[in-house]
């Protein structure tokens, strides 16, 4: 900032920081001798603990290493999946670590720890856009997702690799029974996101979604993690066959078509009343002005 | 043999002989001929509550259809039709034939929704049937009864449809069935012996579906029916009301005879109906029970609402607080019981009891055959507007859930928002309702006194100037109109007396030629165009006073 300014070259001491610097570096006071002996020492002292510091990290991350993820010891894969673990770090450094801590820990009033969270859960929130959250407000809101699919694998296994959880299922998800799907979507369900998964207001702005654009991973995922106001449907509670059963029944009633005409966003009643109002009694009165005009 | 062929009158025609004969052993003739001359207002008014009929009639058509095909049974089987998501799935045989009906039987979806569309049609129509009467003062002596037998069919109409939604034994209407059974057990005292009466024992049982479809399909249908031919006998009896006009009296009835005039309206009038009916259950899908699933106690959904015309009461029981009255002894009354069997009892007693509270307070016990705009009566319709703001308010907060949703909305602000809006919009649309209705009044009085304003600003010649009045009679010395208020509408504009050509003919479209229009009003010579060819025009170009309004001489 000042190097290539003569005046402060010219006098160290005015206060500049470029000045501070430089006095540090060159001290002014005492015999040159006493002044080396102990720029030598502090040198020595100082590579000594660099030294020691060094190895001691990296044995603790290699015992560590070894002690949590002793599949990765022996896997070929190991080192890129380590390679997205510190991608993962990066995009959690740069978008999460506001809210979520600089070791996941979390932080208070602002967000959770993610601590054994699993990947499952990374995959439903970044993947639904929900995080990262725009405000702080009753619920976050789903929106197009901020990270690219590679992006959230990295996320993921960063995650995953501080403190483990619940992990993505693998293959087709819509192999479950369809009728018993049903039943149990029924009774777990849709006593908050509505007989067909359009959704539904509970209590202070929070909502259960509509489950319209949700795909089998996100459904499967949000079951398994409880995001935000979803109680955790467990591997005990809805087995994982179970859990396809419902996603089968979910992703078919979705596509089918309405036999019986427009949806009106298969709501029910109250949809219907505005229809039979709005529609049905106006194109009447309108009838029936123009009869009463005929007389 | 008194008759012979020659006598004059006798027919000649087969259909004429076959209907003589008829008449010779039946005696029907006369009164006939008395029923095809009663005359109809037609004012469009009138006919709302023919939609109320026609629909009616629909509902008995459709309705007998469906009849066919359904079990009202909850006899316990396998689904095993051809909607896949339920395969395999336990449900009461109402449900399961609910499904036949939808996806097995030819037809049958598109009657079940044409039936559904018109019960929501029915009582939106006997609704808006009921405000006509209400706002013009129809309901005034001699019409109470008439006025009474209408607000039972109401009633009759909800429990109808009710019977009817809870019928298929679906998830929805299991949920609304629960409500209702919820409601009976509020009752203080007889409340449990009520609901044993009904469900023959606890909730839900196997006899409410049973039950439920005797009354759906003959014994409230039974009662309306006859209702409803009473209702329509004292009309004829009575006779209709009119709006005051021209020619219309407290002693006659301006409009259309039965036949044929008011007939072909009739049947036009049914058709619309019917088409209606039709083309909603045909495009647009209503109570799709296959996706809402069967019934079972376990289970209940999000924004589970009942039907529009039940919905006000579902409005109601959220808004209220939960205010359980504990009693010592161990008894309870719980809040349920304030915002349903009170709230609706209090809505349909009061207008039952209206006539008869209008009358006390006015003290207007006099025949009235003539209807009163609304306006002219502010009081009356301020409590109409008043009672359907309360109305509205309980109705919205029936899907206050869905509303919330949707528009993004915290559903406790939507629970408060009806809480206070229940308590203070109803007064403000009395006093916005009555200062409307005294404005209009009083327009409908300036009108008559000083005349139809032209639109014609004229300078005096000591620079004043002065807006044109058309007077609509004859004036006094003051130029002030002498033309008392009729009660009918006072016309505003200079064309509704005659200060253009008259309008051209057709609703859509124009089905006369403009200027054949023209030709023919000339020759008449009605109106400002008539003069318009032997007008003195001014140097300026402007005509000079000919065929100009004639300005009030003060």
């Amino acid at each position: 900032m000042s190097t290539p300014n003569p005046q402060s070259d010219a006098r160290p001491d005015d206060g500049t920081p470029g000045g501070h610097r430089r006095r540090f570096r060159r001290p002014a006071g005492g015999t040159p001798a006493a002044a080396a002996r102990a720029r030598r020492r502090s040198k020595q002292r100082r590579r000594v603990v660099n030294v020691a510091g060094l190895m001691l990290g990296l044995v603790l991350t290699g015992t560590l290493y070894s002690v949590f993820s002793p599949a990765y010891a022996s896997d070929e894969g190991a080192p890129s999946a380590s390679s997205a673990e510190a991608a993962g770090r990066e995009l959690y450094e740069r978008s999460c670590i506001t809210c979520h801590g600089e070791n996941l820990e979390g932080v208070p009033n602002r967000g959770p720890s993610l601590i054994g969270v699993g990947e499952a859960a990374v995959y439903f929130q970044v993947h639904t856009g929900r995080m990262p959250l725009v405000r702080q407000e009753a619920q976050a809101a789903d929106k197009p997702a901020v990270f690219s699919d590679e992006e959230i694998d990295q996320l993921m296994a960063y995650v995953q690799a501080n403190g483990g959880g619940p992990t993505l299922p693998s293959g087709d998800l819509r192999t479950g029974d369809l009728a018993e799907g049903g039943e149990l979507f029924r009774l777990n369900c849709s006593s908050c996101h509505n007989f067909v998964g359009e959704g539904g207001a509970l209590s202070s702005g929070k909502r259960a979604p509509s489950l319209e654009d949700a795909n089998d991973l996100e459904i499967y995922t949000a079951m398994l993690t409880g995001p935000e106001n979803m109680p955790v449907f467990g591997d005990n509670q809805l087995t994982p066959a179970e859990k396809r059963s419902i996603i089968t029944y979910v992703q078919t009633i979705k596509e089918q078509a309405d036999p019986g005409g427009a949806g009106v966003g298969r709501i029910g009643p109250v949809a219907e009343g505005v229809v039979i109002w709005v529609v049905g009694m106006a194109v009447l009165l309108f009838g029936v002005f123009w009869m009463g005009s005929k007389a | 043999m008194a008759r012979t062929a020659t006598a004059p009158g006798v027919p000649t025609t087969p259909l004429g002989k076959a209907a003589l004969e008829i008449d010779d052993r039946l005696i029907v003739a006369g009164p006939l001929r008395r029923t095809l001359n009663k005359v109809f207002p037609d004012h469009w008014s009138f006919l709302l509550g023919e939609i109320a009929l026609y629909s009616f009639v629909i509902l008995l058509l459709s309705g007998t259809y469906l009849t066919f095909f359904f079990d009202a049974s909850m006899r316990e089987v396998v689904y095993e039709g051809s909607y896949a998501p339920l395969r395999g799935v336990e449900m009461s045989a109402a449900y399961e034939s609910t499904l036949g009906l939808s996806f097995d039987v030819r037809g049958g979806l598109f009657v079940r929704q044409l039936h559904h569309w018109a019960a929501l049609l029915f009582v939106a129509s006997i609704v808006v049937h009921l405000l006509r009467i209400f706002f013009t003062g129809a309901f005034r002596r001699p019409r109470e009864t008439n006025w009474l037998i209408g607000v039972a069919l109401l009633v009759l109409a909800i429990l109808e449809g009710f019977a009817g939604y809870s019928m298929p034994d679906d998830l929805l209407s299991g949920t609304g069935l629960r409500i209702a059974s919820a409601i009976m057990l509020s009752i203080p005292v007889v409340g449990t012996w009520v609901h044993w009466a009904v469900f023959n024992g606890d909730y839900v049982g196997e006899y409410i579906v049973g039950r439920l479809y005797i009354a759906h399909v003959l014994l409230v249908p039974a009662i309306m029916l006859g209702l409803i031919a009473v209702h329509l006998l004292v009309l004829v009896k009575q006779k209709h009301t009119q709006f005051p006009g021209p020619g219309r009296t407290e002693h006659n009835v301006v409009g259309n005879r039965l036949f044929p005039t008011f007939a072909g309206k009739a049947t036009g009038l049914f058709f619309i109906v019917f088409g209606v009916c039709a083309a909603l259950g045909g495009l647009v899908q209503i109570n799709p029970v296959w996706l809402w699933g069967p019934y079972n106690p376990a289970q209940v959904s999000s924004a589970s609402q009942p039907d529009w015309y039940v919905m006000f009461l579902d409005g109601s029981t959220r808004l209220f607080p939960a205010w359980d009255i504990n009693l010592p002894g161990n008894y309870t009354i719980p809040a349920l019981f304030w915002p349903t069997v009170v709230i609706a009892g209090i809505i349909f007693t009061v207008l039952a009891l209206y006539p008869i509270i209008e009358r006390k307070l006015t003290r207007d016990t006099a025949s009235h055959h003539l209807l009163q705009r609304p306006r002219d009566v502010p009081v009356r319709t301020s409590l109409g507007v008043m009672a359907i703001t309360f109305y509205v308010v309980l109705l919205l907060s029936g899907g206050n859930d869905v509303i919330a949703d949707k528009f993004d909305i915290s559903l406790n602000a939507m629970t408060w928002i009806g809480r206070i809006g229940v308590v203070i919009l109803p007064p403000i649309a009395y006093v916005l309702t009555y200062r409307i209705c005294l404005g209009l009044e009083k327009h409908d009085r300036e009108v008559l006194e000083h005349g139809i304003e032209t639109g014609v600003i004229r300078r005096l010649p000591h620079g004043e100037f002065i807006e044109v009045h058309q007077p609509l009679g004859p004036v006094d010395e003051h130029g002030h109109g002498e033309l008392a208020y009729g009660g009918a509408p006072v016309p505003k504009k200079m064309n509704q007396v005659g200060g253009a050509r008259r309008a051209i003919r057709g609703f859509f479209r124009p089905i006369e030629e403009p200027a054949q229009v023209e030709i023919e009003q000339r020759r008449e010579a009605h109106g400002l165009a008539a003069a318009e060819g032997d007008r003195e025009l001014t140097t300026s170009g402007r005509p000079s006073d000919g065929g100009r309004p004639q300005e009030p001489r003060d």
